[in-house]
């Protein structure tokens, strides 16, 4: 019991980095987003259904039309819910 | 001009398999009589819808891709609202990336995913 006062943790502890957010279709070179596709899509909306906001995924101004045009068709030939509960 | 286009529509479970047949054939004369060309069809088959429509929870989902003039689009549309057998459809023009997507989809080139899912659905029925 020499050093009482040091404090010693099991797992370091966690800072909070920020993470630089990036396109995931720039990066991975996707040009088309399919609408048929409702299981990928899901990763854009929240779990009511809406679609998030590109400061959340971080996707460009470019793919985050693409998406959105994407969920709204998949909305129509009710492969997505307009409005749900507890859809994750 | 002659541009690509995608269209899907859904059909109410009520209809027989006959009737199915007939309406989907009816679509694709309505294609190709008027010089359309069909580049690829997919039966997705009976799909529980994700809310529903007309009071029904599923419907028959059937997809046909096709190389026409523009103006052949209002005329399929127009057969579309007055079918009452339909209960939606939608039809997009397709630019060049989604026409390299599909054709790759077609191709094998996203095989094992589409494998995993039509198990997923197998099993499901």
């Amino acid at each position: 019991m020499a050093n009482e006062t040091e404090i010693k943790y099991l797992t370091p502890i966690t800072v909070e980095t920020q993470r630089k957010k990036y396109c995931r279709f720039k990066k991975s070179g996707i040009k088309y987003i399919d609408y048929k596709d409702a299981d990928f899509l899901l990763k854009f909306v929240n779990e009511q259904g809406k679609i998030l906001p590109r400061r959340i995924t971080g996707t460009s101004n470019k793919y985050q039309k693409k998406v959105s045009q994407a969920v709204k068709r998949a909305r129509h030939i009710a492969l997505m819910p307009y409005v749900a509960d507890l859809l994750k | 001009m002659v541009r690509q286009y995608e269209t899907v529509f859904i059909m109410t479970p009520v209809l027989s398999d006959e009737q199915i047949k007939e309406a989907v054939k009816k679509y694709q004369s309505i294609l190709t009589d008027n010089g359309a060309e069909i580049v690829y069809e997919n039966n997705w088959g009976m799909r529980k819808l994700a809310y529903p429509i007309q009071k029904k929870s599923t419907g028959f989902y059937y997809l046909i891709e096709f190389k026409a003039e523009g103006e052949l689009i209002a005329k399929l549309e127009t057969a579309y609202k007055r079918d009452e057998k339909l209960l939606r459809f939608l039809t997009v023009s397709l630019d060049k990336h989604a026409i390299a997507y599909n054709e790759k989809k077609r191709s094998g080139g996203m095989r094992k995913q589409q494998e995993a899912a039509n198990q997923v659905t197998v099993k499901a029925e």
